[in-house]
């Protein structure tokens, strides 16, 4: 294999990585915070995705066709209305079952995730069937000789980038991330300490689903085509990679999302068998190493979770 | 919805001021899920060729349409056919677009006795498999596709394939008759990756095609990941010609794609709807019925089947064992998809193949198209 192909391969390998990582950085915030799993996650990021995409519809029909005003409006559009959607499953569907088992939130998540997912399908015009998402990013491509660079890669990998830094300053840097860390690491302390509880959770799940919504729209911007299904599997993926990493971890979630990728990668080209299999090496894969690290690659430490 | 509902309703109130004999026919087809748009393109024309049956005052019978949904997946299929099959008022049914779901249900349609016509699936198995008297086929099967297609392509020049192809039965088939014909034909095919009818990326597997060079992308498999493989072989500067399938040939793939589709090549069987003498009484009829959905390209088939299955039991009666004998005895029967003729297996034998190809936006008739003039060109050529 030369050197071009290979550095295709990473390329690929890292949108997908940056992608995933994106995704189990809300299921970890989630978890964090409320110690909960939130299995709508992926179906809200592929509702923002559309939030992003009628956005673009709206603003095209208006007649304004500078791609960069769409986009910032497909962003803006796509991350607030997650943000708020988030917070109105946190406050109407989490909150209240807050003492009941664990696995009640996870069943009443995963079937809000049904209702999102065939809600698309049913009622978003057409939308059963994929929808072109448009070109917003410059095209231009360089070849060296098998490997093609993206202008349009190279932005979406650096936007998810500074999307991971500004969640860390976030949680580490300032006063809301402080209370956040304090209502991962103990509810009553924190509340004692005068942090609104309720607020603080809110907030951790409007976040954590803005950035999905990010995700979401990075999906379709790289991908350029968005349809009722594509929050499924991204959910799935997520949620390993957040588990493999260590769950309420965020550095694990990040590192489980590129090792994910990763591990697809390799199946779909290193491996003799065909890559229809990629998805079980890879699953496979995340299954000994669950079994082998039961609490993760990065083990929790109760001080550092969030 | 709501003007297939005011139909229905209609037809029912009609019915009990003729007070003809009531009739249960089935219509199972993906209503929901990514193919979804076949499905119910294939249900409306169903339901159209019901419709205008009941407004006709010589049919002895008033005719319910019962329409389910399979979900293009094996395991619902398999229940629908039974809840179908198993149901007593039900006398025939036209069943099943995708493949991988007939060849799971005929069995069942064998064991209860139920005559069916199948009006989009395309595995060859689905009759050929078996000697079930029950199962018929309108559209011709993808053995027929895949030689014209091999050869057509190979005409063009092409030589050196890549073949992607989704792991379901559909896919499979595809996969194995093209491969055989192509080796007929003198074409090479580099690489063959097989790929989950869910899957969303697939860099690893077309950046591992580039490297190999091919003139042409062959894709066996439905439309949503055909416009997923497309859109992503230009991400990676892939230049090769797309070749589809049937499976391909839905509104919603050029929809999906924009002005990417252009170029694209696939294959079907039945000359195309426009160009039979029934073609223009059925596009319309069914644009009078005022669905909110296009018929998509199979459509015309299953109003074909149904129209078929409503001419046998007007002719020996709601009797699922008359009528299965009299499907079995059809031929040469005129229908907008053309002359019908079943074999012993229940299959058309008429199975003319149409190529295709997308300009502006439109699949059109490779003879019509601007590319057999070479005013445009494939890719590569």
């Amino acid at each position: 294999m030369d050197a071009g192909l290979l550095g295709q391969f990473v390329v690929n390998g890292m949108m997908l990585g940056m992608m995933y990582a994106l995704v189990a950085v809300g299921f970890t915030l989630f978890f964090g915070v409320l110690d909960v799993i939130k299995f709508s996650h992926g179906d809200v990021l592929m509702v923002g995705t559309f939030a992003g995409f009628s956005t673009y519809l709206g603003i095209s029909a208006l007649g304004i066709d500078n791609a960069f005003v769409q986009l910032i409006g497909v962003l803006v559009a796509a991350v607030c209305s997650m943000a708020f959607l988030g917070a109105v499953i946190a406050r109407y569907l989490v909150l209240p079952l807050k003492s009941a088992p664990p696995l009640n939130v996870l069943l009443i998540t995963l079937m809000l995730g049904t209702v999102l997912r065939e809600t698309v399908r049913l009622f978003y015009p057409d939308g059963s069937n994929p929808k072109p998402f448009p070109y917003l990013l410059p095209t231009d491509s360089w070849a060296f000789g098998s490997f093609t660079l993206r202008a349009d890669s190279m932005i979406l990998l650096l936007g998810g980038l500074l999307v991971i830094v500004g969640v860390h300053i976030l949680i580490n840097k300032t006063k809301m991330g402080l209370a956040m860390r304090a209502v991962a690491q103990d509810e009553e302390t924190a509340k004692c300490m005068g942090i609104n509880f309720t607020l603080i959770v809110l907030l951790t799940f409007a976040l954590g689903s803005g950035v999905a919504a990010f995700a979401g729209v990075m999906n379709g911007l790289y991908y350029n085509e968005i349809n009722f299904g594509m929050g499924l599997l991204l959910g799935v993926i997520g949620f390993s990679a957040a588990i493999i990493g260590g769950l309420g971890n965020i550095y694990g979630a990040i590192l489980g999302g590129f090792l994910f990728a990763g591990l697809q990668t390799i199946g779909a080209v290193a491996l003799p068998f065909s890559s229809a299999y990629k998805d079980v090496f890879a699953f496979s894969v995340v299954i000994a190493l669950m079994v082998w690290r039961p609490t993760g690659l990065i083990a929790e430490k109760s001080s550092e979770r969030v | 919805m709501s003007a297939f509902t005011i139909a229905m309703v209609l037809s029912v109130a009609v019915g009990f001021a003729e007070a003809k004999d009531k009739v249960k026919v089935a219509f199972i087809g993906p209503l929901t899920g990514g193919v979804s748009a076949n499905g119910i393109g294939g249900r409306n024309s169903a339901d159209l060729a019901v419709q205008l049956r009941n407004a006709d005052a010589k049919a002895k019978y008033e005719y319910e349409l019962v329409a389910l949904d399979d979900e293009c997946k094996p395991n619902v299929g398999v229940q629908v056919a039974t809840k179908t099959a198993s149901d007593k008022k039900i006398i025939g049914a036209v069943t099943h677009y995708c493949s991988a779901v007939a060849i799971g249900a005929v069995d069942i349609y064998n064991k209860f006795s139920l005559p069916v016509i199948v009006w989009g699936a395309v595995l060859p198995d689905i009759t050929y498999g078996n000697t079930y008297k029950e199962v018929h086929r309108v559209n011709g099967t993808m053995i027929n596709q895949n030689d014209v297609a091999a050869e057509f392509m190979a005409g063009q020049g092409y030589k050196k394939w890549v073949i992607i192809h989704d792991t379901t039965d559909y896919g499979k088939g595809h996969n194995k008759y093209f491969s055989e014909a192509l080796k007929k034909n003198g074409g090479e095919i580099l690489a063959t990756f097989g790929v989950t009818a869910e899957q969303q990326d697939f860099t690893a597997e077309l950046t591992k095609a580039k490297a190999l060079n091919p003139e042409v992308i062959y894709f066996g498999g439905l439309t949503p990941i055909g416009v997923r493989i497309r859109s992503q072989m230009e991400k990676l500067g892939l230049k090769a010609e797309f070749q589809g399938t049937s499976g391909i040939m839905a509104d919603a793939f050029i929809a999906g794609l924009g002005p990417l589709a252009e170029g694209i090549v696939a294959f079907r069987e039945g000359a195309p709807v426009d160009k039979l003498p029934g073609g223009k009484f059925f596009v319309q009829k069914y644009k009078d019925q005022g669905y909110a959905e296009s018929p998509e390209a199979y459509g015309p088939f299953a109003f074909a089947a149904m129209n078929l299955l409503l001419d046998s039991i007007e002719e020996v009666g709601p009797n699922r064992k008359k009528v299965r004998k009299m499907l079995n005895g059809t031929a040469n029967r005129d229908s907008i998809v053309g002359k019908i003729t079943f074999d012993d297996h229940g299959q058309n034998t008429v199975a003319a193949i149409t190529k295709y190809v997308v300009q502006d936006g439109k699949w059109v008739v490779w003879e019509d198209s601007e590319y057999v003039s070479g005013k445009r060109k494939l890719q590569g050529m």
